[in-house]
């Protein structure tokens, strides 16, 4: 059994868990922004995004995370970046 | 799933001005921080736009969710167009990139 569909497993390992099985190479920064554990601010960076226009990119986050977004996360802040555009920020 | 006559009515609110901004509550009564921010973008921006509260409408919140692939509310759009939700709304505008979607260019 994954890990990531262990019931068990933290909301933020679920996150991350989901992500990375639509963009393995993914570097995610994810950060609980009030300290309640459904207030999320997540930076993505991964080669997958080039190409991709911001709606384009938060639409493939959105699709991985599928119904955590309807309940368990209640407010996620994305930022989507491509490699190169997170080396130069 | 979203019926032909919900598609409709979805379609329908999108285009009732050139820039509709879903949102949770009233330009004037913003009920969610997130909405607030992007009411004050176009507030900065000098645009005048069309709003819709969509806690006031439940089917029509769920719809364009699934419409536009898009499970988080503010959303902007223009012409039409989802330009984004609160990130990139705040992002493009920091960055002087709104305007011209604003304006149609």
């Amino acid at each position: 059994m994954a890990p990531s569909k262990l019931p068990a497993a933290s909301l933020p390992a679920q996150i991350e868990a989901r992500i990375r099985e639509v963009l393995p190479d993914a570097a995610i920064d994810l950060r609980d922004t009030t300290g309640g554990g459904d207030h999320w601010a997540a930076t993505v960076v991964s080669a997958a995004f080039h190409g991709k226009n911001l709606v384009e990119r938060h639409r493939v986050v959105y699709g991985a995370l599928g119904e955590l977004m309807r309940g368990p996360i209640h407010a996620l802040a994305l930022t989507t970046e491509t490699p190169e555009e997170y080396k130069r920020t | 799933m979203i019926d032909e006559a919900l598609k409709k009515r979805i379609e329908g609110t999108i285009s009732k001005e050139r820039i509709m901004l879903f949102m949770k509550g009233s330009p004037a009564m913003p009920q969610c921080g997130f909405s607030a921010a992007v009411v004050g973008v176009l507030k900065e921006e000098g645009v005048t736009y069309g709003s819709f509260n969509i806690l006031a409408d439940n089917e029509l919140r769920e719809g364009l969710k699934e419409y536009s692939s898009w499970p988080t509310f503010p959303q902007l759009y223009v012409d039409g167009k989802l330009v984004g939700g609160c990130d990139i709304v705040r992002a493009m505008h920091a960055k002087g990139e709104l305007a011209p979607v604003l304006a149609g260019k």
